[in-house]
């Protein structure tokens, strides 16, 4: 099946050549940070996390959106989906692969990973995420082989695929509730301390993470044969209409309880976030930004016209994925730290080769996404012809 | 239903074990109820004093009226920053700091009081790791590094950690430092008795404990002029500790959050 990815035009090539020379750009800054340390980054004393946990956090909920297609499709057998329940796999696969990486080159002494399986410590949410996510990994891995090998040889699946299928359901909805768990069960951050963190990262990543499926499947539409359906377009721009307004909703709910019951700790992370603090708001314009690309996705996706045109459509999910990413990418991490436990406000902002090695982990993801897809396209033409 | 005599006995001195470690639960630990339902729920693997108290739980006092640090006293950072080997860069994004101040209203963020006594308002307070008894950093910790001693000190293990910052994210104090860079280059004089650190592990003050297991005080404790810094066994009743939170009104920083601070603050 791989030997698909290794035959393609000159435009697939080029592509693949593009995103290669940022991976090698990300990949030389990772080397400068390897020997220089961490301090290459924005990252300081008081904002001990920034923009590569904050793309972890985004990832896992792209990585888990894969669900919005497995469920109606295996669960409820609802046929439209069958063309892009395989792509909704791979992007998890992607998905998963760039978290692992921004773990990976977020480390002090990433030579020293493996003490995670050394010493496993169950009071420790960090190693259920590694379990979380490596078996999210592997499910998908096993799924989309024997599916895919299935359809290559023109047969039906074998039975026991199914059950690997059922498990991964709530396998992906586990990934981003420990994901928000590694955040909202930290009594020293009020900025975090939320019990709908979960919550809200499931309504966040079950809308960006169908609207970047959707954005390929336009994309894949106007460069190639492959069109997901009309039918499947459609049913996604409902799934993500729904998923955003829970979303904003969410929002709302935190705008509430945080500025109504006034309580200073809580209230200062989300002012400096969105209004500033002591004179502080590097967030600000990004935070509104999100806000007014929030308004206009809703607006796009729920007057019916504009959803189902293909053209408002896309709009509309470009929109709604990145109004999440600032969000969560973004706002939702940094600002935990800000201000400090001494209600100082030191501000965060990524420095170049930080933000390099970022694009470089994102160039890696749409590296594996191309020839995943690639090799999808590549054996569903042959079994059409 | 009968019950025998030696049942009975059982019972009424299970109980009554019951109620001590009930009692010591909520003169020690912070938010006393939770932790019951924590206990009740079987989540209790942090709890203090759900085992039997152990001999030495360590503990600082800092008598905040004779500390002179506002007068520009430095004698207790001073001597730790040598001590321990931490480096200087002269900016204070790179920073590692074990022992420092803080002006009152940020160390007691929670305390707020406008028309707080002068002496208070300009106070600085040197903060420090409060080795709490509920430590965060040690449960969120992915490999053990960073641990809790019998005496009740936290400690990390340099040669574990590998540097997530969970546990950063994780104190409610910002007691925590991690090394950005090499610190090494910017050590001024090196004490060969204590190691240095590499980059990218975390670090903290550990109370001295190379100094404690020689059975002696913290540096900071020592060095102090006014003798504001006291020591010692908090589960000894004789102790100067103890005697001094007995006869003193005393606070510690943020209790509320549970983790039981071991660093009290007389005012």
């Amino acid at each position: 099946m791989i030997e698909h990815a290794f035959r393609g035009n000159k435009r697939y090539w080029s592509w693949l050549v593009f995103l290669s020379l940022i991976i090698l750009t990300g990949f030389y800054f990772y080397m400068r940070q390897f020997n220089y340390g961490l301090g290459i980054t924005g990252m300081s004393r008081n904002v001990s996390w920034g923009l590569y946990i904050a793309q972890f956090t985004f990832m896992v909920g792209v990585a888990a959106s894969a669900v919005m297609v497995v469920l109606p499709y295996y669960l409820h057998d609802y046929k439209a989906f069958g063309k892009i329940t395989i792509l909704g796999e791979f992007l998890a696969i992607s998905s998963v692969i760039m978290c692992m990486i921004f773990v990976f080159v977020d480390l002090g002494q990433p030579f020293r990973l493996l003490n995670l399986m050394l010493y496993p410590t169950p009071h420790s949410l960090l190693f259920w995420d590694v379990i979380a996510l490596s078996g999210y990994l592997l499910l998908n891995v096993v799924i989309t082989r024997v599916t895919l090998d299935a359809e290559h040889k023109s047969t039906a699946p074998p039975k026991w695929i199914r059950v690997v299928i059922i498990v991964s359901i709530p396998w992906a909805v586990s990934i981003h509730t420990v994901t928000a768990f590694l955040l909202s069960g930290l009594a020293g951050r009020p900025f975090w301390l939320t019990a709908i963190m979960a919550p809200r990262f499931l309504a966040s990543a079950f809308s960006a993470g169908p609207a970047l499926l959707v954005v390929l499947c336009l994309v894949m539409k106007k460069l190639t044969d492959f069109d997901a359906g009309d039918e499947a377009l459609k049913k996604l721009g409902l799934i993500i209409t729904y998923a955003m307004c829970v979303n904003v909703f969410f929002i709302l709910m935190e705008f509430f309880t945080t500025f109504y019951s006034g309580i200073p700790s809580d209230v200062s992370h989300m002012q400096y976030l969105y209004f500033g603090f002591e004179g502080k708001g590097k967030l600000v314009p990004w935070m509104w930004a999100s806000v007014a690309l929030a308004v206009v996705s809703l607006v796009l996706l729920i007057v019916p016209k504009t959803r189902e045109n293909h053209r408002t459509f896309f709009v509309a999910c470009i929109t709604v994925f990145l109004s999440i990413w600032i969000d969560k990418g973004l706002g939702l991490v940094i600002t935990g730290f800000i201000p400090s436990p001494f209600g100082k406000v030191v501000q965060y902002w990524p420095t170049i080769p930080e933000s390099l090695i970022t694009l470089g982990v994102w160039a890696i993801g749409f590296f594996l996404i191309t020839i995943f897809y690639k090799m999808v396209l590549s054996i569903r033409m042959e079994s059409e012809a | 239903m009968s019950i025998s005599r030696r049942t009975l006995l059982k019972l009424v001195g299970l109980t009554a074990l019951g109620v001590t470690a009930e009692k010591y639960v909520s003169v020690h630990a912070g938010s006393t109820s939770a932790k019951l339902v924590a206990k009740a729920i079987g989540a209790g693997k942090r709890l203090a004093g759900t085992k039997p108290a152990q001999k030495v739980r360590l503990a600082m006092v800092v008598d905040l009226r004779k500390c002179v640090s506002e007068q520009g006293c430095t004698k207790c950072i001073d001597a730790c920053n040598k001590a321990h080997n931490i480096p200087d860069f002269g900016e204070s994004k790179d920073e590692i700091k074990w022992i420092w101040k803080e002006p009152y209203q940020d160390a007691f963020l929670d305390q707020e009081n406008f028309y707080m006594k002068d002496e208070f308002k300009n106070k600085k307070v040197p903060v420090f790791c409060n080795s709490c008894d509920n430590p965060p950093c040690v449960e969120v910790c992915p490999t053990q590094a960073t641990f809790k001693r019998d005496d009740g000190i936290v400690m990390i293990d340099w040669h574990r950690c590998i540097g997530c910052r969970y546990c950063m994210a994780a104190c409610p104090y910002g007691s925590r430092s991690f090394n950005w860079r090499d610190p090494r280059p910017f050590i001024k004089d090196i004490n060969p008795d204590f190691p240095t650190r590499m980059k990218g592990v975390v670090e903290k003050c550990t109370w001295c404990d190379e100094r404690v297991s020689q059975g002696l005080s913290p540096i900071c404790v020592d060095v102090c002029p006014g003798k504001a810094l006291v020591f010692g066994n908090l589960n000894d009743p004789g102790s100067e500790v103890r005697q001094l939170l007995k006869d003193n009104f005393s606070i510690r920083r943020k209790p509320g959050l549970g983790t039981s601070p071991e660093i009290y603050y007389l005012v």
